[in-house]
């Protein structure tokens, strides 16, 4: 097949003899005992792509149509048995969710070019070692973008107008029994600062305009196209504002940006929504922040341990809470879906990437 | 100001209250119980200039009647279908009301129902506090919001802002009003019905008249249908409320979010195991901001009235 062409001869296909097939026969037993399972249904000129753990069902039949697949988990070796014994056949790995592929992985792997991620966030990727390695990686590039940019602006006008609590009070029946819920608070006119200017905190930036939101940043560079204020330092930004939303990638430079001087400096009345990693916030602290009035409420999406949240949190009605899922929307998966295919396709047939992600 | 007579019907906000009490002669009419009310109106009848009202509770014909030196009724909200507007009108009797204050608010509130119910969050916020993501693992899909088609029932002023809003999220946007506005690129539907079925997520922003009572009846909502949300930040008679509760438990209707009821504060309690609703008691100006510029503006009605200046929000 002409995918094949120019990467395949210096580095073989596992052994066709290795790789357990569909009988012509489908009565008759496999020929061989297998070392490696590649996908059982596919067609052994598909390239071969290395999964880390299961892929959703829906997602898994999509692209079975276009690609074989290695599935350690299935296999009795231990994982990095499995891995070495068919290195010589793994060029491209799909990493789906947050399964670590760590330096470990990856020095099992040494004709590895190529790792696609399902997510948006690599922080779960050894981008270092990627480098050093000359591994390209790939991200879910802007796929998610519309709907973590949406679910960011939820969450704002949630813990402000107290949506998820108010729904809570009206659900067990106290409307009737105190009378009116308290008051939220407006959300236009409010300073909001994001933590990251790229993808998703542009979208959340031009969906907060509409709500007359002046809009201020922080990224690692400054964007002099753009009419917000920039800020080069976390403290500062967060004294001028109102909300601060985190939509930056959690690298080794981001991991607790998000600190007790920053909350302190953001104030009583602040709001933070967190759509980006639980570990961009210093945890501990913004749970005593809150509890103590230190800032004024939290939109959480993430979590430093997740799926373990601060029980702490759960009586708080100045927080709204979910479980990592901004981006769960059927839009944003086929939209993944395409990409990953696109990424794979890309990387065989030796064009570039789609969606790489930059040193 | 200080010997104007002002009846405030509700305690709807203590700073209101509280400016009322130390610039006018307040009466308040909920001190006294219910079937002693007629007796406190007739006792300070002959001192009562003025009534401040809300949403909840503003001036019938009976309490107009009541009152036969009234001359104004403030409102403290943009809707004045607690008022007997008709009987002002032949009483020579000032109405205001606080409009644009409130239009922001109220509009976050709609775009904000409307993000909640598709993508869930007040559900995602009771899993997780119910500890559920560490014992159950539930990644279950919820609806993209931006891009979806926004119907707007009464593009006024809400309805305007509502549409600017959701603009922003690549929403399409059309509506449904009395006579079609020159002037904006949405798309115009002479009927509800045509309306509903053309849209995605439909938003009622009009005020409640006899015309647009019920406006949102069952043939609407199948319109609508299975896959459709429905935002009512209006008021709670604009939609039939039992057939909406059949549409949602049958399925018919697939989300709503509901900020407004007919018989406020009580809510149906079949919605309250639904997991396709979000339901809200009637906050959708219910902002320490909003409230405080509506009481200023109710405040400064009263001021102009009593120095013979013009009213600042006139309705009559």
């Amino acid at each position: 097949m002409r995918h094949h062409q120019p990467f395949l001869s210096n580095v073989p296909l596992l052994p066709s003899s290795l790789i357990l097939r569909p009988s012509p026969n489908p009565r008759s037993p496999p020929r061989r005992i297998t070392l490696a399972r590649a996908s059982m249904d596919g067609n052994s000129e598909l390239p071969l792509v290395l999964l880390v753990r299961p892929l959703f069902p829906a997602f898994e039949n999509s692209l079975r149509q276009h690609f074989r697949f290695l599935q350690p988990w299935e296999s009795p070796l231990p994982t990095h048995e499995f891995l070495s014994a068919n290195a010589s056949s793994i060029r491209a790995l799909l990493c789906s969710g947050p399964a670590p592929v760590d330096d470990a992985t990856l020095a099992c792997l040494p004709g590895l070019q190529c790792v696609v991620a399902t997510s948006a966030g690599v922080d779960h990727i050894d981008m270092d070692e990627c480098r050093r390695r000359g591994i390209q990686v790939t991200n879910a590039g802007d796929v998610f973008s519309d709907d973590a940019a949406d679910y960011a602006v939820g969450f704002l006008i949630d813990v402000l107008r107290r949506i998820s609590a108010s729904d809570r009070f009206v659900r067990s029946g106290l409307w009737p029994i105190r009378g009116d819920y308290p008051l939220g608070f407006k959300l236009g006119g409010k300073r909001v600062g994001i933590i990251g200017l790229g993808s998703i905190g542009s979208r959340v930036a031009k969906r907060l305009e509409a709500f007359g939101c002046t809009i201020l940043y922080h990224s690692r560079t400054t964007r002099p196209s753009l009419a917000y204020k920039y800020f080069s330092n976390v403290c500062d930004l967060a004294a001028e504002s109102d909300v601060l939303i985190v939509t930056c990638a959690l690298t080794r430079e981001t991991h607790h940006l998000i600190n007790k001087d920053v909350l302190l400096a953001l104030g009583k009345d602040g709001v933070v929504v967190n759509i980006g990693r639980g570990a961009l916030i210093d945890e501990k602290e913004l749970v005593k922040c809150l509890r103590e009035g230190v800032i004024g409420g939290a939109g959480l999406d993430v979590f430093e341990n997740e799926p373990n949240v601060p029980k702490e949190l759960f009586a708080m009605d100045n927080v709204v809470l979910s479980h990592h899922r901004a981006i769960f929307t059927p839009e944003s998966f086929s939209g993944l879906l395409q990409l990953v295919i696109d990424n794979l396709k890309a990387f065989f047939d030796g064009r570039p990437l789609l969606s790489p992600v930059s040193a | 100001m200080e010997t104007l007579g002002v009846l405030l019907t509700f305690p709807m906000n203590p700073y209101l209250e509280e400016e009322l009490d130390r610039r006018c002669n307040l009466f308040r009419l909920w001190e006294s119980p219910p079937e002693s009310r007629c007796e406190f109106l007739r006792a300070h009848a002959g001192s009562i200039r003025a009534v401040v009202g809300n949403a909840t509770c503003g001036a019938d014909a009976d309490t107009i009647d009541a009152l036969p030196k009234l001359e104004i009724i403030s409102s403290f909200s943009v809707g004045l279908d607690k008022i007997d507007l008709e009987k002002c009108r032949q009483r020579g009797i000032r109405v205001t009301n606080t409009p644009d204050v409130l239009t922001e608010d109220t509009a976050d509130l709609a775009i904000g129902l409307a993000i909640a119910v598709l993508r869930r969050i007040p559900q995602a916020d009771r899993y997780v506090r119910s500890g559920s993501w560490k014992s159950k693992g539930d990644y279950k899909l919820t609806n993209k919001f931006s891009g979806k088609t926004v119907g707007i029932i009464g593009l006024g002023r809400i309805g305007m802002a509502v549409a600017k809003r959701a603009e922003a999220f690549d929403c399409p946007i059309s509506y449904h009003s009395r006579s079609e506005k020159p002037g904006t690129n949405y798309k115009y539907y002479s009927t509800v019905v045509d309306l509903a079925a053309n849209c995605q997520v439909l938003v009622v922003a009009c005020a409640l008249t006899p015309e647009t009572r019920h406006i949102v009846n069952r043939e609407v909502m199948d319109a609508l249908g299975p896959k459709g949300v429905l935002i009512n930040i209006g008021r709670g008679p604009h939609v039939d409320e039992a057939e909406l509760v059949k549409a949602l438990v049958e399925g018919r209707l697939g989300g709503a979010g509901i900020d407004v009821f007919e018989q406020e504060p009580h809510v149906p309690e079949e919605l309250f195991d639904l997991e396709n609703v979000v339901l809200l008691p009637h906050v959708g100006s219910g902002t320490v901001e909003t409230r405080k510029a509506m009481a200023d503006l109710v405040l400064g009605n009263l001021e102009a009235h009593c120095t013979n200046k013009p009213l600042l929000t006139p309705v009559i």
